[in-house]
């Protein structure tokens, strides 16, 4: 039977020649992660489990503290180090405290922990990031990660693949960000629910592998529940230069059943900023800036955009000038690999030095946790993926979500920018 | 056996995400009854002010979308709130909600016909909803067999418990 690429692998997974969309599967996991958040509730479920008092492998966990780290306050403390005992408690190989990790999702591809054709599931929503290396990946809540640390496995309802084909090249400061927050707009936010997406098409092979993390990060504020690319020469590089565990590289069959086919051209795509108070609330920007916007705050960072490019991108747009004196810029590296990167760049001091407050690596404002909460009536516009109400803090404040570029540009003239034009104008 | 569940609707609208359900902030707690005090703060602050111990919440498509924070449908579950009647549900929370054992009911009928403050009551083994405000009954989707079973297994961790023991 022909199979879509997430198909194939949930097949194997589950030992079987060949799943159908809807089947009930039972899958074997090639890594469970948890952050302190997702760890505390899983943990104390783990614990109520008659007869489940070691984890499945230890070598097959990885626990990232990234939420309210280094600890905002004293309950932050306390769950940080609940999952910390456990880690110690459970010899967890892959434990990353702040100043070693950074966000989970930055930090385990970094660490050769996710490979092609592997199966990873996480108690976060945005573990379907690692689809970006062709493996299978989805966020699950807390009782579900719980049962996968110790059985190795899960249960999971074969979902419908959904097939993108993107073609043409992006334009002047159009980056994955953009054709992203495209896709969700021509989705929904719940355009892919219960349903697998599948990245094809000229546009986005030629993405580098940073580009490619960010489309698959945000399949999920499509609904979606995996979002996945073909692995290429771009990913077998960047993923043997990490590990030397074997792994299966594979394919969608060319007659695959796919549920929907949409095609998206890149070609006349402008930069896209997705409004208030959803992320599918996109708009070209030259729509967006036809009234003046003023904003209090620009997040740079998240596991969407908290990568090496990203803020070379930011740097390049920010060096030797200063930010608008009415907002604040707050740039969190997305792990510690990127900060120190960055600092050896000479990246870091040139964001310090236009006025950038640069944090440690972490979520922090990404979703109102600590570090650059936003106050009623405040405006940022952030390179993260999602701006409901009260992401980033108050109810009454707005978010708009952005590429790195345009959030660059929009820190220097205080207003929501067209970075083309900042681009113009820096010339 | 499960209960009825009698309550009071509280209508809201479609998309109700996680951030609103149970606000960044607050998923470092994991005191149920302290999440609770907390339950749709982000969209209706005074929800948990103005609901009674079984009362339910009533809401439009795609309930629960965004983050896969659990503390969404526990904080539901802790203030008191008896179930969730949508059009639709967003897949990981929907996964939560069977796992805690917070009831959910899938129904674009009922949804469609409720008004906010009627009384219902629900029997959450046939999915029967009744308006006893409206006199109407409506009906909930199934679940699928592999969920029923694990509903009436009392949850994952039973399901879990037995693997365990499978494998041993
Ligand atoms: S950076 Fe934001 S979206 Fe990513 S894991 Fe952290 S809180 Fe979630």
């Amino acid at each position: 039977m022909p199979m879509t690429l997430t198909e194939k692998i949930l097949a194997r997974h589950a030992g079987l020649d060949a799943v159908e969309p809807g089947q009930i599967i039972n899958a074997k996991v090639d890594l469970v992660l948890a952050n302190e958040l997702s760890a505390a509730v899983a943990i104390g479920v783990m614990r109520q489990m008659k007869g489940a008092d070691r984890v499945f492998d230890r070598d097959k966990i990885a626990l990232v503290e990234d939420h309210f780290v280094p600890a905002k306050d004293a309950q932050s403390a306390k769950i940080a180090k609940l999952m910390k005992d456990f880690a110690v408690e459970q010899k967890i190989t892959h434990f990353f405290d702040v100043g070693r990790g950074g966000i989970e999702h930055v930090v385990l591809p970094e660490e050769g922990l996710v490979a092609p054709g592997e199966l990873i599931v996480g108690g976060d929503s945005h573990t379907c990031t690692y689809g970006a290396f062709g493996a299978f990946a989805t966020g699950m809540g807390s009782t579900d990660i719980a049962a996968a640390f110790v059985l190795g496995e899960v249960w999971l309802k074969v979902p419908w693949s959904i097939k993108l084909v993107y073609s043409g090249k992006p334009g002047e400061m159009v980056f994955a960000k953009d054709i992203m927050l495209k896709t969700v707009g021509t989705l929904g936010i719940d355009g892919a629910t219960y349903r697998a997406i599948e990245y094809h098409g000229s546009t986005v092979d030629e993405l580098s592998i940073t580009g490619r993390i960010t489309m698959a990060n945000m399949a999920i504020e499509a609904g979606a529940k995996n979002g996945i690319f073909h692995a290429d020469a771009k990913t077998l590089a960047y993923v043997k230069e990490r590990t030397d565990r074997e792994f299966i590289v594979e394919k969608a069959d060319s007659d695959a059943r796919y549920e929907r086919e949409i095609q998206i051209d890149i070609g006349s795509l402008e930069p896209q900023v997705a409004c208030p108070h959803t992320p599918d609330n996109v708009h070209p920007i030259s729509e967006v800036t036809r009234d003046e916007i003023l904003v209090d705050q620009v997040f740079i960072g998240s596991c969407t955009n908290g990568y090496i490019e990203d803020l070379r991108v930011v740097a390049k747009i920010l060096d030797g000038k200063k930010i608008d004196p009415r907002l604040r810029v707050i740039v969190n590296p997305g792990s510690q690999k990127v900060w120190m990167q960055a600092a050896e760049e000479g990246i870091l001091g040139k964001l310090a030095g236009a006025g950038c407050a640069v944090n440690t690596p972490g979520c922090g404002a990404c979703f109102g946790g600590h570090m650059g909460t936003l106050g009623d009536g405040e405006r940022c516009i952030s390179t993260t993926n999602r701006n409901y109400v009260g992401r980033m803090g108050s109810p009454k404040a707005e978010v708009y979500l952005a590429s790195p570029a345009t959030c660059a540009a929009s820190a220097l003239t205080g207003r929501i920018t067209d970075p083309r034009v900042a681009a113009a104008v820096a010339v | 056996m499960q209960a009825s569940l009698r309550g009071r609707a509280h209508k809201y609208g479609k998309n109700v995400d996680t951030d609103v359900i149970i606000p960044g902030k607050y998923c470092n707690i994991i005191d149920i009854a302290e999440l609770g005090k907390h339950a749709m703060e982000g969209l209706d602050p005074e929800y948990t002010s103005k609901m009674k111990p079984g009362d339910l919440i009533v809401a439009d498509s795609n309930f629960g979308c965004g983050s896969s924070r659990e503390v969404a449908p526990i904080a539901i579950k802790g203030s008191g709130t008896s179930a969730v009647i949508a059009k639709s549900f967003a897949r990981i929370f929907y996964r939560n909600a069977l796992n805690i054992g917070l009831p959910i009911f899938e129904s674009p009928e009922a949804v469609g016909a409720i008004e906010n403050g009627d009384e219902l009551e629900i029997e959450p083994a046939g999915g029967v909803i009744r308006n006893l405000t409206k006199n109407q009954t409506y009906t909930a989707a199934a679940f699928p067999p592999f969920m029923q079973s694990l509903i009436d297994a009392g949850g994952l961790q039973p399901y879990v418990e037995r693997r365990l023991a499978e494998k041993a």
